[in-house]
């Protein structure tokens, strides 16, 4: 078979099952492509070697009964993996090499996956355009001079271009739907708990998620069930009944209820985005939804909330980033001077630029005006939800006020940056799940995508209503091949 | 010059026309008694080889994350429900955020707004009376690595086994006023916790350390002056030296015109001084925040109500029972009840023998003997099974108070069965009256002229043949016998 890497995840685990191919035929495919596709910069570190040795052995003695049998990966470098160098796309871990494994990760190879290699990201995930990675910024298969979206910007390219079939990535503010997005692939943040954070990098704990990113709303399904679990080791994990939410999944969402909140028509959104969400209204009509005007009031503050909590959480988080004890160290001459040389040398400007933002807002005088206040504001957000979601089942919006923008427009500008997040962020501070799934083209033929919330704990909801959107919009990435 | 007052139990410094009055209140660091760490399943033993109880959470490797350990969370509950004082069933732990290098996470866990245990008391006893001495709060937070600066004359060597380890950060409200009441504060305390299991108390052992705040104001006066707060002193009487160089050098600048500056200070233990660490004006911003890893900690009424059925009789209760029952003057009470151990000794001791008796051998000849061979209770070489026989020996009359300490020695040097020791070296009272009146008459035979001294009135010469007979019979004879017979025989 020649086209393998451009079968989607539940094909090729059906063509291993009935050993139509070999893992080693699947890896060696994908790990070729790989290899072609180095211009567009999704890796970080390849493993290729090794993989190619798992699928070998894999072949030898197939264990037919994974749900993910012999199927290769690369994943977002957050995760740490054990024995392969994790950076998070900074300097500071350029070396790192963990000794332990996260266990949306270990969840993953449990099912029989296979590591390729770590996908290129925003600097410790801070960014919407992968343009903060130490490793350079990664190209759109859309197009060379756009950015894949951030932070899992190597992930969506890497899906988006099939290097690999699926892949995870994570998402504080946005970071897996508004690459999924840019880069017309689906990209699902779960429920705050749902996926351990365990072995993760984090950036702001109490957003952080782990979440699937496919090329249809399926895979996404299938790879969700297999990273959700309960976990001990995170405190913040839920012990909730979890579905097996692709065997469950079902287009027929006759009757659901879905709102459209009225905040989300911005200022200055552009009519392309106003004509997507227009054709997603109809799409969901003719799936059987119904269409419910809501209100979620305290929208307009979600953005500025973010942008404290966020950042207060990351300067306390990347605080173990000091030197000592792993990592990218700068000599000094005593121990104050070596953090300030380490730290002003191992991080980027975007990261030590939410450091000090994180470091103001809690600072004593400030905490109640900025971190006190941005929590209750939060709690406000969550309740805007809680109202909506006694009248409806889900809310659909687009996942972004814009299509995927060039390279370097908006490096000098980091508010307009922050402002692409503006939709994907309230999901986020209120802890719900949300999906991005690509639904059309801009007139420069650039993916527009529409975002489904749920309810917390709700996936299968928002799967369903995906699933069944994504039948009508009938997508179709236009992607060239153009750096092979 | 430095006049002290020390009439009762107060503690005022006198200069010029001027009496002041010391105001301290102290944050005692507790170390949890607990086999592992507050977040992590690492080992807490002391003394083990620099990094080997260290785990990835403790090292703040990427993405590990904290899990509280349950076990730490019921012994500062047990410690809360000790101290009488108010269990918070909803606590939160915060991020305390600063750089150090013994400091993995560049932040410590601890609970800044809302700790695990509010208001409460501790009662102390002074030669004066009773003392009241209030809980602030008790608060579960992690400890620090340790920094060692003396190893290299170029690096700094960090140990992280005690990174994570479980303190208890108990508060007290600025309530002592003396030295003194800070000794029987710090030992109330741990004597609180020992009894509870809960903390060893160890001081070597670095288990429990305070941070000393001292301020002084004039006699009378009802405002708090400016205090300085003593850091990390881990011996009650460097505490005390601390407090009264501190008490001393501010009632100074005070009589001098100057004003405190409210300021960080390090006692140094060899020059016997306090000096300036940082100021206010230098103070961390701590930048404190609830840790976004963890779940506000919740605990149930039950969970707290069966906590309660566990904490055994603790000092004060035991106190007062020791002296309803056991008729025990407040003094031997206290001495007894101090720690768990000599109270369960002298328990069972007292199983099987008189009480009279044996709290004057505990507090007298065992603590004696148990100082200077520098034993603890827990190590005397005597058991309370012993001691008990060798009560009941003197109590029917088999040996005197003398000769039982003779036995009492050399049960010291072994467990002896002390009615053996009698046995085998012929110990046994004579407390026959024929076989006494024989010796009584040769004593007297022996010293005619003594006898005839006495006879003319030279009554004080009776103790000098009460010795003889002693003498002569080896200690063994019986000394009310001996009295009665040379009464009568003189």
């Amino acid at each position: 078979m020649s086209d393998i890497t451009k079968q989607a995840l539940s094909e090729l685990v059906e063509n291993i099952k009935s050993k139509k191919l070999s893992s080693s035929e699947v890896t060696k495919a994908f790990v070729e492509r790989s290899e072609k596709s180095k211009e567009l910069n999704a890796y970080i570190t390849e493993d290729y070697t090794n993989a190619l040795n798992k699928a070998k052995k894999f072949d030898e003695k197939p264990n037919l009964d994974l749900k993910l049998p012999g199927i290769p990966m690369a994943v977002k470098d957050l995760f740490c993996t054990k024995n392969l160098r994790t950076t998070a796309g900074s300097k500071i871990l350029n070396n790192f090499v963990p000794t332990y494994e996260s266990t949306v990760t270990q969840n993953i190879w449990n099912e029989g996956a296979i590591l390729m290699g770590k996908l290129n990201c925003d600097e410790f995930a801070m960014g919407s355009s992968n343009e903060t990675s130490f490793f350079g910024n990664v190209q759109n298969p859309i197009d060379k001079n756009l950015v894949p979206g951030g932070s899992s910007g190597g992930s969506s390219s890497a899906v988006a271009a099939q290097l690999t079939p699926i892949t995870i990535g994570t998402d504080t503010g946005g970071s897996i739907r508004q690459p999924a997005s840019f880069t017309g692939t689906v990209g699902l943040k779960p429920t705050y708990g749902s996926c351990s954070r365990y072995g993760i990098v984090a950036f702001a704990s109490s957003l952080d998620q782990a979440g699937p990113m496919a090329q249809n709303v399926k895979d996404c399904a299938l790879l969700h069930e297999i990273i959700s679990t309960y976990d001990e080791k995170d405190s913040t994990s839920i012990d909730f009944k979890r579905n097996e939410y692709s065997k469950e999944l079902t287009k027929d969402i006759k009757g659901k209820k879905i709102g459209i909140p009225k905040e989300y028509r911005v200022d200055g959104m552009p009519k392309e985005i106003e004509d997507l969400w227009k054709k997603g209204i109809e799409y969901a009509k003719d799936c059987g939804a119904e269409i419910i005007d809501i209100s979620l009031p305290h929208t307009n503050y979600a953005l500025p909330t973010y942008y404290i909590v966020a950042p207060a959480e990351a300067s306390s988080n990347l605080a173990r980033y000091d030197g000592v004890k792993y990592g990218f160290r700068a000599e000094g001459e005593n121990l104050i001077d070596m953090y300030e040389k380490t730290r002003s040398e191992g991080f980027g400007a975007e990261v030590q630029r939410r450091i000090m933002i994180g470091t103001y807002v809690l600072s004593s005088g400030y905490y109640d005006a900025y971190y006190l206040k941005a929590q209750k504001v939060r709690k406000l957000i969550k309740n805007d939800f809680d109202e909506a979601y006694k009248k409806v089942d889900a809310i659909l919006t687009p996942s972004t006020p814009s299509s995927a923008f060039k390279i370097g427009e908006k490096t000098n500008d980091p508010v307009s940056m922050y402002l692409n997040d503006i939709f994907t962020v309230p999901v986020n501070l209120a802890g719900l799940p949300g999906i991005s799934i690509p639904a059309g083209h801009d007139a420069k033929g650039y993916p527009l995508g529409l975002q489904i919330i749920g309810k917390a704990f709700d996936e299968q909801n928002i799967l369903n209503i995906a699933y069944a959107m994504e039948e009508k919009i009938n997508f179709k990435n236009n992607i060239s091949d153009w750096w092979i | 010059m430095d006049l002290v007052s020390k009439n009762k139990s107060e503690y005022l410094i006198n200069r010029h026309d001027n009496q002041y009055e010391v105001v301290i209140g102290l944050e005692v660091h507790a170390q949890v008694t607990s086999e592992s760490k507050l977040f992590s399943t690492s080992a807490t033993k002391f003394g083990a080889e620099p990094n080997t109880q260290v785990s990835l959470v403790d090292a703040a490797f990427p993405g590990m994350l904290p899990v509280i350990n349950e076990y730490c969370v019921k012994q500062a509950i047990k410690t809360g429900i000790g101290l009488k004082a108010k269990i918070n069933k909803r606590s939160v732990f915060d991020r305390k955020n600063y750089f150090y290098a013994d400091l993995p996470q560049g932040y410590q866990i601890s609970q800044f707004k809302d700790p695990i245990v509010g208001e409460g008391k501790v009662i102390l006893d002074m030669p004066d009376g009773q003392k009241e001495v209030g809980i602030e709060r008790l608060h579960l937070e992690q400890d620090a690595g340790k920094s060692i600066h003396d190893l290299d004359p170029k690096n700094t060597f960090v140990d992280l086994n005690r990174s994570g380890v479980a303190l208890m950060e108990i508060v007290s409200k600025p309530d002592l006023r003396s030295p003194d009441e800070v000794n029987a504060y710090i030992k109330k305390l741990r004597s609180i916790m020992r009894y509870l299991g809960t903390c060893d108390g160890n001081m070597q052992e670095g288990s429990l350390r305070a941070d000393v705040n001292v301020s002084v104001r004039k006699k009378g006066s009802k405002e708090f002056g400016t205090r300085c707060e003593i850091k990390n002193v881990n011996s009650i009487k460097f505490m005390q030296m601390a407090i009264e160089y501190e008490a001393n050098r501010q009632v100074d600048l005070i009589e001098d015109g100057q004003t405190i500056d409210q300021e960080t200070r390090l006692f140094d233990t060899k020059k016997n001084e306090t000096r300036s660490m940082r100021s206010k004006e230098d103070a961390h911003d701590y930048r404190y925040f609830p840790d976004p890893d963890l779940l506000p900690l919740e605990v149930s009424d039950d969970f707290i109500e069966k906590l309660k059925s566990e904490i055994p009789e603790l000092p004060d209760e035991k106190k007062k029972r020791f002296i309803e029952k056991f008729k025990l003057s407040s003094y031997e009470a206290n001495i007894l009840v101090s720690d768990i151990e000599t109270s369960n000794y002298f328990e069972n001791v007292i199983k099987k023998s008189d009480v009279k008796l044996a709290t004057n051998w505990i507090i007298g000849e065992l603590f004696a003997a148990l100082n200077e061979k520098n034993l603890e209770i827990t190590e005397s070489p005597i058991s309370a099974g012993n001691l008990s026989k060798l009560i009941n020996l003197i109590k029917d009359g088999t040996i005197s108070g003398k000769i039982a300490k003779t036995v009492f020695e050399q049960m010291m040097e072994g467990d002896k069965d002390p009615q053996k020791i009698v046995e085998e070296k012929g110990l046994k009272q004579e407390s026959d009256p024929k076989a006494l009146e024989a010796l009584i008459d040769k004593v007297i035979d022996d010293n005619r002229d003594k006898a005839t001294e006495y006879k003319s009135g030279k009554v004080k010469l009776f103790g000098f043949f009460v010795g003889q007979v002693m003498k002569v019979s080896g200690g063994k004879a019986n000394p009310q016998l001996v009295n009665e017979i040379l009464k009568k025989k003189l």
